[in-house]
This record gives C-alpha cells, structure tokens and sequence, in this order.
C-alpha cells in the first residue's frame, strides 16, 4: 500500500479545515494537505446562501459561499495539497492516517500533527423516535437546505418545520420565496433557539405562525407523508393529552439537533466531552492524543462561522508549533467548570502559564445577569449582560497574565443582577 | 386612521422591542428605542422596509443545476416575490464569477442580482 507522509494532515475542507491549514502554513509549515469528503472546498457554507457571515473577521456582511471563496481561493493560490471526493477511514495512534479515493485508491498518511475539522451532523427523525410509518418527505433541515441550494429540487409543496433553530427559520423563509406553503414552525422549547433577527425575517415577514412548547407526536402516511399531529407540551415537555391538531403537509422538516461529526475521534480512544460531544481541548485546541488537534463544529456547534475562523487559527498555530518546536513541558493544566447557569466551556483545559479565548453556553434564557469567572476565590472578570440565551454562543478573553499563578478550577456562572 | 405595531429590532442582540403608532403612512409616535440607529431601523421598517434578497438562479453548464445569487443592495420588501419570479425566469450559463451579474436592474428597479459563488464550466454527467 502506497505510503506518503505530511507536516500536517487537516481533515475537511471547510472553513475550520481551511482556517486551520492556512494558519499552519503562514507559521511555517510545508508540507500541508487537506482531505474533504465532498467533490469542493467550502463545507456546509456552499449550501448557505443566506447572509450574515463574516461581519467580525470581514467587516462585511457576506453570503455563506462568498465567505468560503475568501479561503478557498487563498488555499488554492497556495502549495497546500487538497484531496477532494477523500474518506478517511482511519487514525492509528502514531497518527497514520487510512484514506481512500478514486485516485489514490487506497493509501496511508503517515501525519507530523493532525487537524480535526469534520463539522456537524444533523440529529434525525429516528433520534427522536416520532411515531408513524415511514413515508416518504421526512427530512432534516439541512438535507433539505442542500437540496433546494445545490442539487435545484424543491422537496416538497406544503411543509410543517419542526424546531425553531436558525436552519428551520432559514428554511421556512427559502422554502416561501420559491412559492411554497410552509404552515407553521413547531418548537419544543418555551422560547425559539434562533437569532430574533431571523424569527422576524423568515417568519414575521411572511406570517409563518410560531407554535412555542409544542411538538410533533404522530406523522401520517404509508407512502408520502400527508400529516402531522402537533401537540402542546407542559413544563416537562411531555405533550398535553386533548391538545392534538391534526396539520394537513407533504414534507416534515427536522430542525432539532446538531451533534459534532467525531465518530474517528471516537475510533481513534480521543477523550470527548458528553455535553458538547466534541472533543476534550486545550486552549491550543490539542485534543488527548498527541499531536491532534481539532476545531469548528467537530468541537462545539457554533452560531458564528467567524468565531469558527478564530478558533480554527488557534488549532493551525497549534499544530504548526508542535510539529516545528514539539511538544511542550507538562506543567500541568486548570480545569475550566460551568457554574450556574453555564451549559459547557471550550476548552475544557488550560495549560498552566497560558491565557485562553473561551467560549461558553448558557443553559436557559436569562435577564438582568452578570458573568462572573473565577478561580481560586478570586474574580477574574465580571460582565452585565441584559440578555443572555443558549442559542447565542458568548466569548471571554483571558490574557496569560490573569492565569498567572492560579491553581484550581476555574469555572464560569452567571450571577443574577441585584 | 391610527394603526398601532409592535417591531423587534435586529440591528443589534438586544432586540428592543418599539411601539409605532401611524396615521396614514406617516409616524405618529414611536417609543421602546435605546439608541439612534434602533430608532432609524423602525422607521425604515414602517415607512420603507427593505430586506436583502438571496436565493438561486438555474445555470446551465456547470457541476451543478443552479447557483447562489444575492440582490446587491436591499429590496423593498413588498418586491421580493416579483424579484422571485423574475429571478426564477432566468438563466446563466458557465463559467460564472462571484460578483457577476446576472440579472441586471431587476423589475425595474435598478437593484442588479449578482453571483455569491465562482461556477467553472463542467459536464455534470461526468464522473469528478
């Protein structure tokens, strides 16, 4: 079997793998390829039309394919070597990589440092056990994003969207303007995951009616759907007998759930996080084992492709550094821990001596509160915040200097406001 | 006649919520804005709401069937539909650059539709 080797091996090839490589290679390293499994560069941002992207690291409101463009053409004006239509199907724990394409055939990678950067997957129909057949005209949200976006079909002419995260919004709006009947946007929770700035432009505008604490509890239809039975749910979120309304639809869109794609990760003995269901990192994005490393939506599913791109950059330093200067001495590390009210911290880890950029999610949605991160009973950093939301991932930079010393867990926890 | 609304604001995360009183398409009163540009953005949004446009447009020749576009400035959002149609009658073929135009001064109103994504020339029967 054919053998070759590389500095560094990214694996994906959108923003967070592009990120990643063209860091690693403005801080120093060579010998880079990037593997992605689809036919282009750019990732799930081809397939998001819409814009929003890149106001902080652009200055611009971009497109998500005009954001991709900034990257792939900088990749592609470079000597990064990228294998596109590219599985990996393998780690080994001396990082050699097992891939295969219709090129190469089947060959190894033997990799100085690896990038994980596999993006996201969407949580499905069978996760969530929703009764019925199964008809055809079941499917996820961004399945449906691709289909309509990228292979030109229009999967369906009446719609019901289940869950009110920012890829149903977007949905219901796209599936509007090209003329079709979407009745309504159903949402487990009291309160819609989405930016309030896309319930006003994908449901207001276009008075798709919002159904908060409500779900989905039977889909009708042998061979193509041709109902769903929404149902209001209590406090615990169990439906509310009597509450049943039978919705006449062809298609269900699933909008509820996405979960870091790190099913090598996993093959591979790499520590995960159970509540990000991403990796366990460091503050330079290093991973449990040696020389590995990963960022974007294969860490923590994030709101912002800009933030993507910042911590994408870390991870490419990261592995450039440890393939140029190696490892660095252990002197061991302060655990991050959520406090009140925070749902998960990344990186879970900081090395002694180093700052860290955190990253963190509130578990409900709350008003009038304060962050408030410390360590050792000492306050590190306090913020008022008049809103705070799960769907809105927040950011703290901690410099090196506020580390200094510190010994214990360092935990986050929001502090309502007298 | 006097008409009450109630708009969120979107410009920043806060997402204040203003009260618009108006009387024959004209403000009457307005309050629940913390800042200038909240107050400018409910103003646009009762006299003249835009909204920026993106979706696709059929392209013939590339390695796929249709290609993301975006209106280059916001269109008046009682247009949107028409832009829909007119968008939906056209089509380009490859190769086609990012900030091509491809459907110039669209329903008339001088807002060009331009390209978000490069489309080299590709047969799509073929394998890649």
């Amino acid at each position: 079997m054919t053998i070759i080797k590389a500095d560094l091996v990214v694996i994906g090839g959108g923003p967070a793998g592009m990120a990643a490589a063209l860091e690693a290679k403005k801080s120093g390293l060579n010998n880079i390829i990037i593997l992605e499994r689809d036919k282009e560069l750019g990732g799930i941002l081809q397939q998001c039309i819409h814009n929003g992207f890149g106001l902080h690291i652009f200055g611009e409101e971009l497109t998500g394919p005009e954001y991709a463009w900034r990257f792939i053409k900088e990749v592609e004006a470079s000597d990064i070597t990228c294998k596109l239509n590219t599985m990996v199907l393998d780690i080994s724990p001396d990082r050699v990589i097992t891939v295969v394409n219709q090129e190469d055939g089947l060959i190894k990678i033997e990799a100085g440092a690896i990038v994980l950067a596999m993006g996201c997957r969407e949580r499905t129909r069978g996760a969530l056990n929703i009764p019925g057949a199964r008809p055809a005209g079941i499917y996820t949200a961004g399945s449906a994003q691709r289909l309509v976006n990228m292979e030109g079909y229009l999967p369906g002419k009446k719609f019901v969207i289940l869950g009110s995260g920012d890829i149903g919004l977007i949905m219901a709006r796209r599936l509007t303007l090209e003329g079709v009947e979407v009745k309504m946007v159903c949402e487990l929770l009291p309160y819609s995951g989405g930016l309030t700035r896309n319930i006003v432009q994908c449901l207001e505008d276009f008075n798709i009616p919002l159904k908060l604490s409500h779900t989905i509890t039977q889909i009708h239809g042998r061979e193509r759907v041709e109902g769903v039975t929404v149902s209001q749910v209590d406090e615990s979120r169990k439906p509310i007998p009597g509450t049943e309304e039978y919705v006449e639809c062809d298609t269900l869109l699933l909008s509820v759930g996405l979960i870091p794609e790190n099913e090598l990760s996993k093959e591979s003995g790499i520590q995960l996080d159970p509540v990000t269901g991403g990796p366990l990192v460091n503050e330079a994005m290093e991973t449990s084992m040696d020389g590995v490393f990963a960022c974007g939506n294969a860490v923590q599913v994030h709101d912002l492709v800009d933030y993507v791109t910042q911590e994408s950059r870390v991870a490419g330093r990261s592995a450039a550094e440890y393939v140029l200067h190696g490892q660095t001495d252990d002197t061991g590390t302060i655990h991050t821990v959520p406090g009140s009210g925070i749902r998960y911290i990344v990186p879970q880890q900081i090395r002694r001596g180093h700052g860290a950029k955190l990253f963190f999610r509130v578990t409900n949605v709350f008003t009038n509160t304060s962050i408030v991160i410390q360590c050792d009973d000492k306050i590190l950093y306090t913020a008022k915040k008049l809103k705070v939301a799960p769907g809105e991932m927040e950011t703290v930079e901690l410099p090196p200097e506020k580390l200094a010393g510190l010994d214990g867990a360092l935990t986050v926890s929001l502090v309502p406001n007298s | 006649m006097e008409t009450k609304r109630t708009i969120i604001c979107t410009v920043c995360p806060r997402g204040c919520k203003i009260d618009v009183t108006m009387d024959g398409g004209r403000i009457k009163d307005m309050k629940g804005f913390t800042c200038k540009r909240g107050e400018a953005y409910a103003q646009a949004e009762c006299i003249a709401p835009v909204r920026t446009l993106t979706t696709t447009m059929r392209i013939i020749g590339a390695g796929l069937p249709v290609i993301p576009v975006k209106s280059q400035s916001p269109v008046p959002k009682e247009k949107l539909f028409d832009f829909m149609k007119a968008i939906n009658s056209t089509q380009v073929k490859a190769p086609v650059n990012v900030g091509d135009i491809v459907l110039a001064n669209a329903c008339g109103t001088g807002i060009n539709i331009v390209a978000s994504r490069n489309m080299p020339r590709k047969d799509m029967t073929a394998r890649s």
